[in-house]
């Protein structure tokens, strides 16, 4: 089995590590469950106001996948106040709050796994989205699902746990399937739910790397998201 | 489950130093391999670059071949499954777009998954079984239009769960997880659009999403491909006790993975005996 990147620090030995471990896991219960054992001391490093550091290895990774689930979460939450949602037809309705609860569980998961290394609350920007707007929105859910897909796709090969490459799994063929709904509500009965425009002739979908991603969440996101630790 | 085996599992303090220099060393070799195949196999392939790969050791290359030829059985089925519906005209007119573009894309894996394995990794790829799609004379895919819908959306959803299952074990090549990784979510997209259309044609209720374990309308047969799709718990967190969220959506949020014996179980039914 693959190991974790980090190596134990500072004046814990081995030893007392295990100790602390299982100390640590009883009084912290709840919080940090996956990564707390296994912390990299760098990670702790304080944030400034309006910056968030994702840290590095493993932790990077799912701070992340944690900082756009973070962006997802806000946004389906956001669009349940719209008047789109209010007079959106059965079936989007029914879509837009499932998504909404799978986004928010994400984000809620990524958090209580993190822990005390979990990034802090990214401060979001849709101003350039209006939600009363079907065309709008759906755009929008669209960019953030595919987005979220070439992400997790383009993330996986720097995961060294194959539990957290497990997880991840888990969640983009989550994202996929919400992406081709998403498309399939926008044109709906076409060849766009999987379409040749993410999708290459090789039938592989579209990676993109930290910066392709970040660059395009950045119109989203106030907070400046430095992630320049992640593993290359 | 039990956390401090867990956490146990996922840090390097038991691996004494010589352990962890030779995983290091290991997988700088798979990450220059990775690197190098990248640039080679997603730009279709010219042959003539194979000696400049750097050596991996025999035993991984010969792992990682049987991973992809079982995922290119799987992309045999359901190009074929595809292809035979497609010439049988079965289905409906305004949805053969959905199915063309389907069909597409298991046949871009076959042969993108052919070139990998013969032309990368120096391996053979296996050949296309025969398949027999009635089961034994149990379902009439090809004239029954529910069905084939039926059918496909089974083959799609035990394709996500195939791929998933295999992360773990392709992951010392950069490359090749990369790859499975971006044929995984074309068939998470296939399979959220087939399970949608089925609702939308009063079939079933089914979202695009696996909601619980559930097999909605779809034959008792199929009910182990979606076992244990119900799981709550992922990294030691019960995501619906942790956040409130009902345990319906929570399943939905989480794909689950499905073993090679498990997968082949359920692909058995339809090889040609």
């Amino acid at each position: 089995m693959k190991k974790e990147l980090i190596k134990p620090q500072g004046l814990v030995t081995n030893a007392n590590r295990r100790q602390f471990l299982r100390v640590g896991t009883m009084t912290v219960a709840g919080a940090g469950l996956l990564l707390m054992g296994c912390n990299d001391d760098d990670d702790m490093v304080p944030t400034m106001p309006g910056k968030v550091n994702l840290g590095s290895g493993d932790t990077g990774i799912l701070n992340y996948a944690y900082a756009l689930e973070q962006l997802e979460a806000a946004f389906y939450a956001e669009v349940m106040k719209g008047s789109y949602f209010a007079n959106a037809s059965a079936e989007e309705k029914t879509i837009m709050g499932d998504l909404e609860k799978h986004e928010r569980a994400h984000r809620e998961f990524f958090k209580a796994a993190l822990g005390t290394s979990a990034i802090g609350a990214l401060e979001v920007d849709f101003s350039s989205i209006d939600f009363s707007s079907r065309n709008s929105v759906l755009g929008a859910a669209k960019t953030f699902e595919d987005l979220g897909v070439a992400a997790y796709n383009g993330a996986g090969q720097f995961l060294e746990s194959p539990d957290f490459l497990l997880i991840a799994g888990k969640i983009v063929s989550v994202e996929a399937r919400h992406a081709a709904a998403i498309r399939d509500l926008i044109n709906p009965g076409s060849a766009d739910f999987a379409g040749d425009d993410i999708i290459d002739a090789n039938g592989l979908e579209r990676t993109l790397n930290f910066t392709e991603v970040l660059t395009a969440a950045s119109t989203y996101v106030k907070t400046e998201i430095d992630f320049s630790s992640l593993p290359s | 489950m039990n956390l401090i085996k867990l956490l146990d599992s996922m840090c390097p303090d038991t691996n004494s130093a010589e352990d962890k220099d030779r995983f290091y060393s290991r997988r700088d070799a798979f990450r220059q391999f990775g690197d190098f195949s990248k640039k080679v196999a997603m730009a279709a392939v010219p042959l003539g670059v194979l000696n400049a790969i750097p050596h991996v050791a025999k035993a991984d290359t010969a792992s990682l071949i049987g991973v992809l030829n079982y995922a290119l059985t799987l992309e045999h089925l359901e190009y074929r499954y595809y292809q035979m519906g497609l010439d049988s005209g079965v289905i409906e007119a305004p949805e053969r777009v959905i199915f063309q573009k389907i069909r597409d894309h298991e046949l871009a894996h076959v042969k993108f998954l052919q070139e990998v394995i013969a032309n990368v990794l120096m391996g053979t790829p296996v050949a296309e079984p025969g398949f027999d799609f009635t089961a034994g004379g149990n379902f009439s895919p090809f004239t029954d239009y529910p069905t084939f819908l039926a059918l496909s959306q089974a083959f799609e959803d035990t394709g996500v769960r195939a791929y998933k299952g295999q992360a773990a074990n392709v992951q010392e090549s950069d490359v090749v997880l990369t790859a499975a990784l971006s044929i995984h979510s074309v068939e998470a997209r296939h399979a959220s659009m087939v399970r949608r259309l089925r609702t939308k044609k009063g079939q079933d209720t089914v979202k695009g999403w696996i909601t619980n374990g559930s097999i909605g309308t779809l034959p008792a047969a199929t009910t182990a491909i979606y076992a244990g799709e119900e799981n709550l718990t992922h990294g030691g967190v019960n995501v619906s006790t942790a956040t409130g969220i009902d345990a319906a959506a929570v399943s939905e949020g989480w794909d689950e993975p499905l073993s090679k014996d498990a997968v082949l179980g359920i692909a058995s039914l339809f090889l040609a005996s």
